[in-house]
């Protein structure tokens, strides 16, 4: 063990990779900064480069620009109340009410600082469960794998989702996508149209920067809103006091990283949802619920360590099992598989100086986080003022590029577009588009393990249900399907029983 | 620019009645129940079950959301320009990339998002030339992305 790490130690620190590691550190927190410029998108724009490189290098680029720009996505929050990614919206209000009161570098402070500090906890967490869990993950056979699926599929559509109607069309859609080309246990070639390009399946990089870049420059061409204006040009020192805070709220921060954790772990729901959470929490348990909305720094405390804890928290069952825990991992997990550094309990077994890597590089992009972001702090104005007309346009050119450096083929060009569109069309009208992304990233896998367990057991479905493993996932998986029916057979009768005894 | 759930919901039970359809001339094992269009199958059967609730809640629904809501930018030629040149310049890109280059249809795209988003042309027409230039030698020289010269000769 202490062997393999001195090998990850030195797989990071070369200078090689660490360049990588700064460079994609200042692609985040720009990235972050700029409103309109998610960190999904980040990452989805960050791939095509990361293609050309070795897999450790690659791997850290992406870590590393993930996790800044879920931080920095902040600094808009407070100084324009916008934020600057949806992981940052749950708190954007708060932060620009402590601007208005002058407290903009208390806000900011305490985004960086406890950022950094979730950040680190989620990455302990991931550190020690995830060769753990993957111990277990060995005694897995398709049966299993297919109910791992099945529940990450349910907890991605039951979890969060306002309409889970519409989330449930939006997963089916993806694993309709997934099904598109040779790659099934007959290899028929399944809804290709004839074209030959198609007959490899949906490629999934230019699929996601569509889904996740050119449908955001699409929405930010419609945009009806007013200009950027910012609410204040001073800052001060941005640590001041912060110790003060830590220990105040010591046990709001511990919740908000174990929770964002958690959540992050649940596959389908990742940072943002992580951030909603925990505020809400953080306000039912205040000592001084009624400051909340005020310009109380609590809820920037615990949230905002639960969205950085969550990222790391994704990882673990995308290494461990190769579900992702939300759609940042969703494209991570596609880089694996281009790497060679296929997911799943066995990646501890045949190249675990990989996988140390990964941990520490989280460690060091969580820690070189608070001298970058207070830098970022220091230069948001001048960010904030970089003119959005100018760099979306060249976004598009950049999407233009890297789907057509994928496979060199202009097809990857057409994929963005027609599911840009497509992604455009979808959140226009309520559906939420990460259950589809993860539909077409497990659609295979859930294929696959669906087809092997029936082939093993001669057709016979009750298999499933009869291994011990199997049986415990299953269960889960009913139980959170039947969930919202119970909740609402629940409300039927309390409503009933209440009207009859009026 | 939403829709109201019912007609989205007739198009998704079209589109499962046409998997369903498709999944019928899949090749099926000798021995085996299960063929390539078992999975699709089951997927398009539970698609056109979430269709029909969803027709069912947007005929119910038809009052409130009505057949389709335009969004504000439909009524605002300027942001619906900025759509139509944004699709527009992809699909140019498409068509055109392979015969007229890499550097020629960047700066095209660029030149016209930048001046139907209102960059000022003695800005936007340098950055339209200079971005696409600093892009490929990025990509073609460095990464050694094949992207096409079209009608340029080869520079470097």
């Amino acid at each position: 063990m202490l062997a393999t790490y001195a090998q990850a130690f030195s797989l990071v620190f070369e200078p090689y990779v660490l360049t990588v590691i700064l460079c994609s550190a200042i692609y985040g927190l720009f990235v972050g900064c700029v409103p309109g410029l998610t960190a999904t998108m980040a990452t989805a724009l960050l791939v095509p480069i990361t293609f050309f490189m070795p897999a450790v290098p690659a791997v850290a680029a992406i870590v590393t620009a993930t996790a800044m720009a879920i931080f920095s996505g902040d600094i808009p929050g407070a100084l324009l109340r916008i934020p600057g990614t949806p992981a940052s919206a749950a708190y954007t209000d708060e932060a620009y009410a402590m601007t208005k009161k002058g407290q903009a570098e208390v806000a900011l402070g305490a985004g960086l600082v406890f950022s950094a500090i979730g950040g680190l906890f989620g990455t302990l967490v991931m550190i020690t469960s995830a060769p753990a869990l993957a111990e277990i993950a060995l005694k897995f056979s398709s049966f299993e794998y297919f109910w791992m699926v099945v529940l990450g599929l349910a907890g991605a559509v039951f979890i969060g989702n306002a309409s889970i109607l519409k989330a449930s069309i939006s997963l089916l859609l993806g694993l309709l996508v997934a099904c598109i080309g040779l790659d099934n246990p007959a290899a028929h070639p399944r809804f290709t149209f004839g074209n030959t390009e198609l007959t490899g399946g949906v490629s999934l990089i230019p699929m996601m920067v569509g889904m996740f870049a050119i449908s955001e420059i699409l929405r930010f061409m419609v945009h009806l809103d007013p200009p950027l204006k910012l609410a204040t040009e001073k800052i001060g020192n941005v640590f001041k006091g912060m110790w003060g805070l830590l220990t105040k709220y010591k046990w709001p921060l511990v919740r908000g990283s174990a929770l964002g954790t958690i959540i992050g772990i649940q596959p389908g729901s990742g940072a943002d949802m992580a951030a909603w959470m925990s505020y809400a929490v953080a306000k039912k348990f205040s000592k001084e619920p009624e400051k909340f909305g005020t310009g109380h720094v609590e809820g920037i405390v615990e949230a905002g360590a639960a969205n950085n804890s969550a990222l790391a928290g994704a990882w673990i069952p995308a290494i461990v099992f190769g579900i992702p825990g939300d759609s940042i991992t969703a494209i991570a997990i596609g880089v694996l598989y281009l790497k060679g550094m296929n997911p799943g309990p066995t990646i501890f077994i045949k190249n675990p100086e990989n996988i140390y890597a990964i941990f520490l590089v989280f460690i060091l992009a969580n820690l070189i986080m608070i001298p970058l972001g207070w830098l970022t702090i220091k230069v948001a104005k001048t960010v904030l003022r970089v003119s959005r007309h100018i760099l979306m346009p060249t976004i598009l050119l950049f999407c233009i590029v890297g789907s057509f450096a994928i496979n060199n083929t202009v097809f990857g060009v057409v994929l963005i577009l027609i599911f840009g569109l497509i992604a455009f069309v979808l959140e226009e009208n309520g559906f939420p588009v990460a259950p589809a992304i993860l539909g077409v990233v497990l659609g295979q896998m859930m294929e696959e393990n669906f087809i092997t367990s029936m082939i093993k057991s001669d057709g016979d479905p009750s298999v499933f249900f009869t291994r011990p493993i199997a049986m415990g996932l299953a269960i889960a998986t009913f139980v959170i399907l039947l969930w919202p029916v119970g909740v609402w057979l629940w409300r039927q009768r309390r409503s009933f029983s209440t009207r009859r005894s009026v | 620019m939403r829709f109201n759930d019912a007609l989205l919901g007739l198009g998704f039970l079209a589109l499962s009645i046409a998997v369903l359809v498709d999944i019928q001339g899949f090749p099926s094992f000798q021995g085996q129940s299960i063929g390539p269009g078992a999975f699709p199958g089951l997927i398009a059967v539970l698609l056109a079950c979430c269709s029909v609730a969803l027709i069912w809640r947007g005929w119910r629904e038809r009052r409130e959301q009505g057949v389709i809501a335009v969004g504000a930018w439909l009524s605002s030629p300027r942001h619906v320009r900025n759509f139509l040149v944004t699709v527009g310049a992809l699909v140019f890109y498409i068509a055109a990339a392979d015969r007229l280059g890499f550097l020629i249809c960047g700066t095209i795209i660029l030149s016209s998002l930048f001046l139907s988003l209102r960059v000022k042309p003695a800005l936007a027409v340098p950055l339209a030339v200079l971005l696409p230039l600093i892009i490929h030698v990025m990509f073609y020289k460095l990464l050694r992305v094949p992207l096409p010269w079209g009608v340029l000769p080869v520079l470097y």
